[in-house]
């Protein structure tokens, strides 16, 4: 796995991590920070906060912004502590730049953004959009979709990327004035299409297919890990009932009345003990879920590389049939069946006027249709090589992300496991003086 | 039994008539008997040990049923030889509880696995009901050998050395059916009338018992629910391992870690349903039992009033009553001693109660509280053998920095 500079954070060996260590860690093994942007400010989505105000039909809607902030990377290590550019933004903001960069850079692997709805719920998290542990992993997973974007050798240069970041009035007007609108809607147009590629690209029919295996196998995994998240919570917090009962039954006894009281306390610590454990999961099925978007991603790109590739074909075929064309005007013979062809046989031949201009025509269209099979092929070469160099980089940065990801997941269980120790112990102390 | 006992007061004979040996140059009085079984139950004197195994099913033309092999070694003088193995069904066992209550109605015996409550033929001879009825049976055992009067019990002895006929035959020299009728007859008609001066430890007592019983039978019920909710966990977590190591198929430079994780999941799996299986095997049964106490409790508060009861009716009766004065006045001196009896019989038998109690739920609670001591510690090697595999991979590789 090629270093590409960055300073990845040890997050192994360091079992004991206080949250905001733990964040930072999150934060810095996934991103790599060495690009131009990042390399000069540092950028973070710091606050959400809720607004209310008048929606596109003038009704009253509340909606929650969050508040993005750069500062120069100089000033931290200068010492000085400057005021950071701010301003505020709400997610269908996030939205818009999101399918700007979409059709700008088609053969781009496109940071996801989190996810609209909360998804792969289980009962204690809530499905509420505007519940605050929904709010605060939004905020973290917006910074995320930031610092990714920030990070990317192509799409942290982009202008409307940086205004995003700098300018708060009339960046939308911007946005649309790039007409990327125009390109969008054909896009999408022709992609829900269904077409046939005649000569598929085998590495990107492979990559599409890899696509949709990680969608399938990551979703899987939310849904098991989520169930067994609830369970898990189920198993704790009866434990609260002996708590409950020990402290009870103490009352009535004499010489156990002390250990059972105390064991009791320890077994209402157990049952508490489950919320930090499943909130720290959550994080790691967070950074799950930003790989269930990626391979829808990584699926677009497949996608949009088949429809150059339709459309180069395409135009192949139609200057292949208008060249056919000139050949039957120019000997006579008709190789192709029109009905010009079977009525000038009826109806008696044309002109050679007639048949110069036609000639004249189909000439110039062969030009055209030759520029434009260039011009095809060229796009083609040209996604599928920064299509290609962007996979790769993806590849790495997703194999890294990951085995980063897993092993925190097994640092959460021993952390859970050393508690559940504790506690046990603790417990088996109190009962041995019952 | 009670004529023996008054026997005994009167006549300073120190042998009683069924067998029982109690040491000779001890002191007349019941109470001070009584108190002689307060002591020694340290293991160095123990000189009976019971085993309850090998269960095994019988067919006749009338039932099937299950005997369990019931083994003694003893080196006690009132037994014939030192070592003894007879089989024994459910129905023996609970016909030696009958016998032991009826001789002894204000002792603490502990209980007996229940009856199967009939949910269908083949049930009852389910593996694990059997295996958990035969450790319930060896408890017994052993608690009534454990027992200072108890384990005296001719009746016991008989239970423990018997061939299957011969104990068919003492069983039908039992007081006869009537006999018992008579008594229960008498023990509804007390009950009814009521206790009007109960001591005030025994009312002590009673509100302990209904407070013991709420709270054990809680305890019971809670841990019947963790046992389910873990079960339910241990469901959904099956299903994780095979998903990562579905996940390892499509990856490559992932596949090895990814594949170790399924792997560390399913080593937790079996970990839990070891964890949930002891649960099962080890706490549960002593709480069940326990609660079976509370009950047994209850029943020999009863008896104790019911005796109480009689006593409190014959001496109204001798007060109102003009003709035979004389039987009655024997009635009611028996009825004295009977009380005097039962009382002194339970307030001994209650402090080695609560010891036994205190000491079975104590060991039963470190017990489990050990258990997922170990249960953590397994599941945290798992997780850490993954994290050093990942860490001498990448160590290797010289991907990752560790300082």
């Amino acid at each position: 796995m090629a270093d590409s500079g960055s300073e990845d954070i040890a997050v192994i060996g360091n079992t004991d991590l206080t949250p905001s260590e733990s964040e930072n860690n999150l934060k810095n093994t996934m991103v790599e920070k060495g690009t131009s942007l990042l390399k000069k400010m540092e950028i973070s989505v710091a606050e959400a906060e809720k607004r209310t105000g008048k929606n596109a039909v003038n009704m009253q809607e509340t909606y929650t912004v969050y508040l993005i902030e750069m500062r120069p990377v100089d000033a931290a290590s200068e010492g000085t502590n400057p005021v950071p550019d701010s301003l505020w933004r709400r997610y269908s903001e996030f939205e818009l730049l999101r399918n700007y960069l979409l059709v700008t850079y088609p053969f781009l692997v496109v940071p996801p953004l989190p996810e609209k709805r909360a998804e792969f719920v289980w009962h204690k998290l809530s499905a509420d959009n505007m519940d605050p542990d929904f709010v605060e992993r939004r905020r973290v997973g917006l910074e995320n979709f930031l610092l990714r974007v920030a990070s990317h050798p192509d799409l942290s240069t982009d202008k409307i990327f940086y205004s995003f970041l700098t300018e708060e009035n009339g960046w939308k007007e911007t946005v649309f004035e790039t007409g990327f609108q125009a390109k969008a809607d054909s896009r999408l147009k022709a992609l829900n299409a269904t077409f046939r590629v005649k000569n598929p690209d085998k590495r990107f029919a492979e990559m599409k297919h890899y696509g949709d295996e990680l969608q399938s196998v990551i979703s899987q995994l939310l849904r098991v890990r989520a169930r067994a998240a609830d369970r898990l919570y189920g198993v704790y917090k009866v434990h609260g009932n002996y708590g409950r009962v020990f402290s009870e039954w103490s009352a009535i006894e004499k010489e156990m009345g002390d250990g059972l009281q105390s064991a009791g306390h320890h077994m209402d610590a157990y049952a508490a003990s489950v919320d930090d454990i499943l909130e720290e999961e959550e994080h790691y099925a967070d950074q799950m879920k930003e790989y269930l978007f990626y391979a829808d991603a990584l699926r677009a790109v497949c996608r949009k590389h088949e429809l150059t590739q339709y459309e180069l074909e395409m135009a192949a075929q139609d200057l292949t049939s208008k060249k056919q064309q000139r050949e039957e005007l120019a000997t006579g013979t008709i190789r192709t069946f029109s009905l010009k062809g079977v009525t000038s046989k009826l109806f008696g031949q044309e002109t050679p006027e007639q048949r110069e201009a036609k000639l004249k025509m189909l000439e110039t269209q062969i030009e055209e249709g030759e520029e434009l099979v260039k011009e095809r092929n060229a796009e083609c070469e040209e996604f599928v090589k920064s299509a290609w160099v962007d996979i790769e980089r993806f590849k790495e940065q997703k194999d890294h992300d990951l085995r980063e990801a897993l092993i925190s997941y097994a640092i959460m269980q021993i952390s859970m496991c050393k508690k559940g120790i504790q506690v046990w112990n603790n417990a088996k102390e109190c009962f041995s003086k019952m | 039994m009670f004529t023996a006992l008054l026997t005994f007061k009167k006549n300073v004979d120190t042998t009683l008539t069924d067998g029982s040996s109690f040491n000779a140059s001890m002191q007349t009085s019941p109470a001070s008997m009584i108190n002689q079984y307060k002591f020694e139950e340290d293991a160095d004197t123990k000189d009976i040990f019971v085993t309850v195994d090998n269960p095994e099913s019988h067919v006749t033309a009338i039932e099937t049923y299950i005997t369990y092999r019931v083994m003694t070694k003893t080196t006690r003088s009132e037994f014939d030889s030192s070592e003894f193995e007879v089989r024994r069904r459910y129905q023996d066992f609970l016909w030696l509880k009958g016998r032991l209550e009826e001789a002894h109605p204000t002792l603490i015996a502990h209980p007996l696995p229940e009856k199967f409550v009939v949910k269908g033929m083949v049930e009852r001879f389910n593996e694990d009901f059997i295996e958990t009825r035969r450790r319930a049976l060896h408890r017994f055992l052993n608690k009534i050998a454990e027992h200072p009067i108890f384990s005296s019990s001719e009746d016991f002895k008989i239970f423990l050395t018997a061939a299957s006929g011969e104990l068919t035959s003492h069983k039908k020299q039992g007081p006869g059916f009537l006999s018992r009728m008579g008594d229960t007859v008498k023990a509804v008609a007390a009950a009814v009338r009521g206790v009007r001066n109960r001591p005030q430890e025994f009312t002590e007592m009673q509100e302990y018992v209904e407070a013991f019983s709420q709270k054990i039978s809680s305890l019971d019920k809670v841990t019947q629910r963790i046992v389910r909710e873990q079960k339910e966990y241990l469901e959904e977590l099956k299903e994780c391992g095979p998903t990562y190591a579905l996940w390892s198929q499509s990856e490559e430079e992932l596949a090895e870690p990814l594949k170790n994780v399924a792997g560390c999941v399913d080593r937790c799996c079996k970990e839990t349903e070891e964890q949930v299986k002891n649960l099962s095997d080890h706490l549960i049964p002593v709480l069940h039992e326990y609660v079976l106490c509370a009950d047994t409790l209850k029943a020999v508060l009863r008896r104790r009033d019911n005796i109480q009861a009689d006593f409190e009716a014959k001496t109204e009766a001798l007060a109102t009553k003009k003709a035979d004065r004389d039987t009655m006045r024997n009635d009611l001196d028996k009825a004295e001693d009977r009380l005097e009896w039962a009382n002194n019989a339970l307030k001994s038998d209650w402090t080695r109660w609560q010891k036994v109690m205190r000491t079975d739920l104590r060991s039963a609670f470190v017990d489990t509280a050990e258990r997922n001591v170990s249960y953590y510690e397994k599941c945290l090697a798992v997780w850490e053998s993954f994290l050093h595999s990942q860490r001498t991979d990448a160590e290797g590789n010289g991907k990752v920095d560790f300082s």
